[in-house]
């Protein structure tokens, strides 16, 4: 049987006893779980998976046209090396990224919890 | 053995300031203990052996061996970058004077054998000793080369190269017991590789679904059982256990056996998923038990019953009112391993500021020690610590909300044999050991 990581909504789900709402308040993790749904109240209504498992299976996804790539690299070799790579806020016009140019920095969690 | 929670512990530390440390392991008579970090490189260390004129030195390790295992890739295809850090290294059972190991990427699993050189051939008849040719006219005698002593000189070479057999990430790789195969998992698929052949591996489990939409757990780390080489097991993002056998099937999809423990509905929250992720999975040397780690606790299971663990040990249930943080900086979802001794009676995990938890199976006693600098000095004892929970926080204990989180301590290794440790820490990996008399 699958269960899903996805909050469900009240009024559904196991019956509730008197004293659980006594559990809600002492019960840290559910204290906690409280908090994040007040910072984040669209977290975990997507339906159809996991948002962490999709992210987990997509690391490391940059994008990149090595067909802009092989034709960049024949112009340079015409031309000359710049000496120190560019500032990043410099690289306009025709500089085709390089897979050493593409950001390191992978999107965080939190970013796509908040998106959608 | 000493029981580990009276372990005066000795402290032999290395600095490795490259890079981040991405895995530990001892070989199996824990004379070599590999390292492997997160710009593909792999440190190998070997334990001095006794000296009577440096009585100190006893067990003590240094670098044998440093080479690059894996190199940066770029997947032009499917845009992805192929990441040269170290996920694993395991050592192969030592059957002549080289020594072997698989080191694994993302994506590519390679063997590579290390070897020792200390003789040099000298006198050839057709070059000089310095390497240039002599011309052959003017060679009037023969001479049959002898061969001298040099200096030590330890080479690492690739003999193997077991590539493109995985779509998804490759997080764990085990040799068999039979030691000609061995498994390599990715998120969805574990694939049986036999070390002489790289053009071929065989699919044991695939648990990808038809639909990606309905994907609802990956697998997380798999290993082989000790001596039982037709028995793996391999666990999952839900905090579930497989237990597969080989003779059973070709394809392993059905398990032989499920571990998981039930869960009271009603204490269920948006983390308790989360939290019940396995992030290691372990045989004790017996055979006869497993460990697993989630985030918060360290569980020993007995093979034979599968209704639930049979130990549970709290790493840092502190944390538990710390979740909704640790969620949004990411470190909810750390992977941290854990270790047996050589004995099964204790075993080892990580946790933040830099410290490690050790349990005592037998006494129930459990001790939290830090791999620090200021508390590393040389054949210095280290202190116990402790985390102080609420209320008033007593001289030497250190609260939950000063804790650093970004000091991980993920890998960790116990010597096979006695009770010395490997613990990594970033780019820091300690050694200690216990006091001798």
């Amino acid at each position: 049987m699958h269960r899903l990581p996805l909050l469900m909504p009240a009024g559904k789900g196991s019956a509730r006893r008197p004293s659980e709402m006594e559990d809600k308040v002492t019960s840290p993790e559910k204290a906690e779980e409280a908090k994040l749904k007040a910072r984040y109240p669209h977290l975990g209504q997507k339906p159809g998976g996991s948002d962490f498992l999709r992210k987990r299976l997509q690391k490391g996804q940059k994008y990149f046209d090595s067909g802009d790539y092989n034709m960049a690299k024949a112009k340079m070799k015409n031309k000359q090396l710049p000496a120190a790579t560019p500032d990043k806020a410099e690289v306009t016009g025709d500089h085709i990224p390089t897979p050493q140019d593409l950001p390191q920095r992978k999107p965080s969690l939190v970013t796509s919890k908040l998106a959608g | 053995m000493t029981p580990p929670t009276n372990t005066v512990c000795n402290c032999f530390c290395i600095l490795l300031t490259a890079d981040i440390i991405s895995t530990v392991e001892f070989n199996y008579s824990g004379d070599l203990l590999a390292t492997g970090d997160k710009g593909g490189r792999v440190v190998i260390f070997q334990r001095e052996q006794e000296n009577k004129t440096r009585p100190h030195s006893r067990g003590e390790y240094n670098v044998y061996s440093t080479f690059q295992s894996h190199e940066p890739e770029f997947d032009y295809l499917k845009s992805l970058e192929i990441e040269e850090k170290i996920n694993k290294i395991r050592w192969l059972p030592q059957q002549n004077a080289a020594h072997f190991l698989l080191s694994t990427n993302d994506k590519t699993i390679k063997l590579w054998k290390i070897s020792e050189r200390d003789k040099r051939a000298e006198g050839y008849n057709l070059k000089d000793e310095d390497g240039r040719l002599r011309d052959p006219f003017r060679i009037t005698a023969l001479r049959v080369p002898i061969l001298k002593p040099m200096d030590l000189m330890v080479e690492a070479s690739p003999r193997r190269i077991f590539a493109n057999a995985h779509t998804y990430h490759i997080n764990s790789i085990s040799v068999n017991s039979d030691h000609e195969t061995y498994l390599s998992a990715d998120d969805l698929r574990i694939n049986l590789w036999h070390l002489e052949i790289t053009d071929r591996s065989f699919n044991i489990v695939d648990i990808k679904p038809a639909n990606m939409e309905e994907l609802t757990e990956v697998i997380t780390a798999a290993e082989f059982h000790p001596h039982q080489c037709n028995v793996f097991v391999y666990s999952s993002s839900k905090g579930t256990i497989r237990l597969c056998d080989m003779r059973s099937s070709a394809l392993c999809d059905r398990h032989s056996k499920f571990f998981e423990e039930p869960e009271d509905p009603s204490s269920r929250s948006f983390f308790s998923e989360i939290i019940s992720s396995i992030s290691d999975v372990k045989f004790s040397h017996s055979g006869r038990y497993m460990m697993t780690r989630d985030y918060l606790s360290v569980k020993v299971w007995d093979l034979n019953m599968e209704s639930r663990p049979v130990e549970t040990h709290q790493v840092h249930e502190y944390l538990r009112s710390k979740l909704c943080s640790l969620y949004e900086n990411d470190c909810i979802f750390d992977k941290f391993e854990c270790c047996w001794n050589g004995s099964d009676s204790a075993i080892m995990t990580g946790s933040y500021n830099n410290f490690f938890r050790m349990f005592d199976r037998n006494s129930r006693r459990d001790v939290t020690l830090e791999a620090s600098r200021e508390n590393s000095k040389p054949r210095a004892s280290l202190k116990p610590r402790k985390v102080c929970t609420g209320g008033k926080r007593k001289k030497d204990e250190i609260s939950v909300d000063s804790l650093d989180f970004n000091k991980k301590i993920l890998h960790t290794a116990w010597h096979p044999l006695e009770n010395i440790i490997a613990v990594a820490a970033t780019n820091n990996l300690y050694i200690f050991q216990d006091k001798i008399n």
